[in-house]
């Protein structure tokens, strides 16, 4: 009896040690493959360089061709989301009525669910042609459609995040406000978006996370032009575009283009991993404040 | 006009902007599904679901992924239900507060936001190259249950938390040992809440393409898997292989593709809400 329940406790152990393998496993086959990637091209070009051609025959090995393409379209997806997902948090959370907030949660939470390829074909066949009528300079593969329809993909993302923080804000603080006086708009931007400020910022910096992590609609939508450039009109292409070009092609196990994409991959990690470290840090800070 | 009637339409302005906005995410929710539905509702009858890819879009089909999906699906599950209850349940019953307990609650926040291409990436060089498994059907299966562990972990440890701590004693006070507690207490109540996590956690996984184009799943299939070594494609795949080709044919095998795979996405979304209401009304009583 005791033996038994020993072993399933070192089984569940095992379990749980898998997570950690995991992120080991990560940087493990990131660092790898990369070291081995540092030894043929210079670290130095690989940051300063602004020209991207690893499958040309003149080959460069610049990833800022790359980590502009990211920032851009991150950029045009998190001006869209952040101010649209914050209005909706704080409209859901002082303004609406509870049966329009529990009617209309399910129908963002949909839009969450919708899987980023499908987003990906709706920059392309709906969002890029609407948008040249508008701009007709606008090419057929841009970042502009491919982060308009990131940030739509985000908003639910940010709307129900931002949403939580403000209903965590004590009621006593918004009382206080309508006491005074306030109007819901006063009471929402002096008093519960400034106390759900931590918990917003998370919600936003995930948000930037999920945006340049982001694949399929950058890789349908966006093009595959490694171009150092912040025009949102042409074609440009990410770090995650970059990798599915290489990985949809047959590059042999051991040569450059192959051990490019765990280079980029783990530029992409790093950033990714520092804004979340960064989130994880507020959100423990903020637990605190109000528990 | 004075200030109080200022601060009143600065009021009604930002609630209607806000109106706006919540309406403007419903609307591209609708005009999305309306012009994928308009566009490939047309291609849609069993010859679709039963036909091989093809060269020519009016006869592609999408047996081989949907087959692949289901199959990828089905052994996704196998690999990943028993680690990812089994290391909640660790995380929940068996760990006390310490240093490891955080490290361990940090580490799986961070996995839960690692992008899922960078998963592709581990599957690549762990499953694809280390263990030898080749670009087949199981490399991504362990690929995506990797992705979706962490889902379906802090689903396991949310749903144990809400058992009233009063089932719990009550067990032990009879005598049992921890693991019929778990066994015979735990898991039966916490069952609804573990469940709904798996069911959001497989229809994650049942939309993911960037992860399983890095583990190699082919654009092209011409038959089913057999094995667990067999060379795979999924929906998502067919899909965007079906985005790049120019000919207007293949975006409406695409859209009648997204219809089918919208269909799977949101049944399993809405059995997963069935589930957490019925489980959170039984809680309630």
């Amino acid at each position: 009896m005791k033996l038994k329940e020993k072993i399933i406790e070192i089984v569940l152990q095992f379990f749980a040690s898998i997570t950690i393998l995991t992120t080991v496993g990560i940087i493990a086959v990131l660092l790898f493959e990369s070291i081995t990637f540092f030894k043929s091209v210079s670290i130095i070009d690989f940051f300063t360089d602004t020209k991207w051609t690893p499958l040309y025959s003149n080959q460069h090995f610049g990833i800022l061709a790359l980590v502009s393409g990211t920032v851009l379209t991150s950029t045009i997806a998190i001006s869209i989301a952040l101010p649209i997902g914050l209005t909706i948090a704080i409209y859901l959370n002082m303004y609406a009525s509870k049966t329009f907030r529990k009617t209309l949660k399910p129908f963002l939470e949909i839009l969450a669910a919708i899987p980023t390829v499908v987003y990906g074909f709706f920059a392309l066949s709906v969002v890029t042609p609407f948008l040249q009528k508008i701009y007709p300079g606008l090419e057929t593969f841009n970042s502009l459609s491919a982060g308009i329809v990131m940030g739509i993909m985000i908003i639910p993302f940010v709307s129900s995040l931002s949403e939580d923080a403000l209903s965590a804000v004590p009621k006593s603080l918004k009382e206080a406000a309508f006491g005074m006086g306030s109007t819901k708009f006063q009471t929402s931007f002096r008093v519960m978006v400034p106390a759900a400020s931590s918990g917003i910022t998370v919600s936003v910096i995930l948000a930037i996370s999920r945006a340049i992590g982001e694949t399929m609609i950058v890789a349908i939508a966006a093009g595959q032009q490694a171009t150092f450039t912040f025009n949102p009109m042409v074609p440009i292409q990410t770090i995650t575009s970059y990798i599915v070009q290489v990985s949809m092609g047959d590059a042999p196990q051991g040569s450059i283009e192959y051990k490019t994409i765990f280079a980029a991959g783990l530029t992409l990690f790093v950033f990714t991993f520092l804004l979340n470290s960064f989130s994880f840090y507020i959100k423990k800070k903020y637990q605190e404040k109000y528990e | 006009m004075n200030n109080s009637q200022k601060n009143k339409l600065i009021d009604t302005s930002f609630k209607t902007i806000g109106l706006l906005f919540t309406y403007f995410g419903i609307a591209i929710l609708a005009i999305l599904l309306y012009k994928i539905v308009h566009a490939g509702y047309t291609r849609i009858n069993w010859e679709f679901l039963t036909s091989l890819p093809s060269r020519k879009p009016e006869k592609a089909g999408i047996y081989t992924a949907i087959i692949g999906t289901l199959d990828l699906m089905v052994l996704t599950i196998i690999i990943a239900i028993p680690i990812g209850v089994g290391a909640g349940i660790y995380l929940e019953e068996y760990t006390k507060k310490t240093k490891l307990s955080l490290l361990l609650e940090i580490n799986i926040a961070n996995l839960a936001g690692v992008p899922s291409i960078i998963y592709g990436l581990l599957g690549l060089g762990i499953f694809v190259r280390f263990f030898n498994l080749g670009e087949s059907i199981l490399s991504g299966a362990l690929t995506l249950s990797l992705l979706i562990l962490p889902i379906i972990i802090v689903a396991t440890r949310e749903a144990i938390k809400a058992v009233p701590s009063s089932l719990k004693e009550a067990s032990f006070a009879l005598g049992a040992s921890k693991w019929q507690t778990i066994q015979k207490v735990i898991l039966p109540s916490s069952f609804g809440g573990i469940l709904t996590g798996i069911i959001l956690a497989m229809s994650r996984a049942i939309g993911e393409t960037a992860p399983l184009i890095v583990v190699g799943a082919m654009a092209y299939v011409p038959f089913i898997p057999h094995s667990l070594f067999d060379s795979f494609s999924v929906l998502p795949m067919q899909i965007f292989t079906w985005t790049t080709r120019p000919q207007a044919g293949f975006a409406i095998a695409a859209s009648a593709a997204i219809i089918i795979l919208l269909i799977l996405t949101f049944a399993m979304n809405g059995i997963a809400v069935y589930f957490r209401n019925r489980w959170q009304n039984k809680l309630g009583k």
